[in-house]
């Protein structure tokens, strides 16, 4: 079977590419420079006083979105292709329960605290 | 009938693996496993990080974010990583393509930016632990140290993995399994530089404002 692997590939896998070498080399060089340009962004909305303060988490959060993705197609390779669906599939249900866990604590526990006795009631 | 005779029978849209032409390849039934365990991997994350946004402003009296973060030692912490990604790819590519003596130069840059991205976050806790800001002293350094720890623990392990692999290659050359394993620590690898976005925005940058 391992001889045949190479030779056999149809479907796809995270982290390989089937093109041409120099597509290859280009997407991770592609990727990188993305990456670069969007964690530079990052820092400079973070120090900056140009813009709206209250909106700069926002910004950042998008910012970082945008890189994993950055990373996702650039460095792990995933596509939209039919050969893909398993790998985005598993991605895709994987993004849910990370949402669930941190909204659904922030939710939770912002809730808690709203509904807490003030400490000094509690003494 | 041949197994190559079977692939060749069946029309190239029907991708292997669900049904047409037979169960996909090792490879990529190992990459597919690997990449489930990435994903439960990233949900482990995902209960620090919730952790982490919970308790982030009780400081109850400590110093804070803004007091502790070197956003400059974060940006070249990043730089690290995201370069040590970088080449992991390329010494991947490297290995697919049989280049083994490029692999190796991959492989050691990989390491050294690695290393460099350890030392730096140890100097940084080292410091942190020295000015009194240790894991005990308040919910949110207890998360943070819970949260970055693990990152750099998983960073640890990844180094540790990498040497392991270059042993390999070297006793046993570019041979198909070995690329597969080799495949699993690029992914691993990738990863950890994902994961590290998550933490540079919400633990440095949002956090050091």
């Amino acid at each position: 079977m391992d001889g045949d692997d190479r030779a056999l590939l149809h479907d796809r896998t995270p982290g390989v590419e089937h093109e041409e070498s120099t597509a290859d080399f280009l997407s991770y060089t592609a990727g990188l420079v993305l990456a670069v340009g969007l964690t530079i962004a990052s820092f400079v909305v973070s120090q900056t006083t140009l813009l709206w303060g209250p909106g700069i988490p926002v910004g950042l959060a998008v910012l970082a979105i945008a890189q994993m993705g950055v990373h996702l197609v650039f460095f792990l390779h995933l596509g939209t292709g039919p050969d893909h669906t398993n790998n985005v599939l598993a991605l895709a249900f994987g993004i849910l329960i990370v949402f669930l866990i941190i909204a659904g604590s922030c939710w939770i526990m912002a809730n808690l605290n709203a509904n807490m006795m003030p400490a000094g009631h509690i003494m | 009938m041949s197994l190559t005779s079977i692939a060749d029978a069946v029309p190239v849209e029907l991708a292997r693996g669900r049904g047409g032409g037979g169960p996909a390849s090792t490879r990529v039934v190992v990459a597919y496993g690997f990449w489930i365990f990435i994903l439960s991997d990233i949900i482990l994350f995902s209960g620090m990080f919730a952790a982490y946004a919970v308790l982030s402003g009780r400081t109850v009296g400590g110093p804070t974010g803004r007091e502790l973060f070197d956003l400059r030692n974060v940006f070249i912490e990043t730089g690290c990583l995201l370069l040590s990604s970088y080449t992991c790819g390329l010494g991947a590519l490297s290995a697919e393509r049989q280049h083994r003596d490029r692999f190796y130069v991959f492989a050691a840059l990989t390491f050294v930016l690695g290393a460099a991205f350890l030392f730096i976050e140890m100097s940084e806790f080292a410091g942190m632990v020295r000015q009194g800001a240790g894991p005990s002293r308040s919910a949110f350094l207890s998360a943070f140290f819970t949260l970055v720890g693990t990152h750099g623990a998983h960073v640890t392990a990844g180094l540790v993995w990498l040497v392991y692999m270059v042993a390999q290659v070297m006793a046993k050359g570019l041979r198909p399994h070995v690329l597969r394993r080799l495949l699993c620590f690029s992914l691993f690898w990738h990863a950890l530089d994902i994961i590290w976005v998550g933490v540079l925005t919400i633990v440095y940058l949002i956090g050091a404002r």
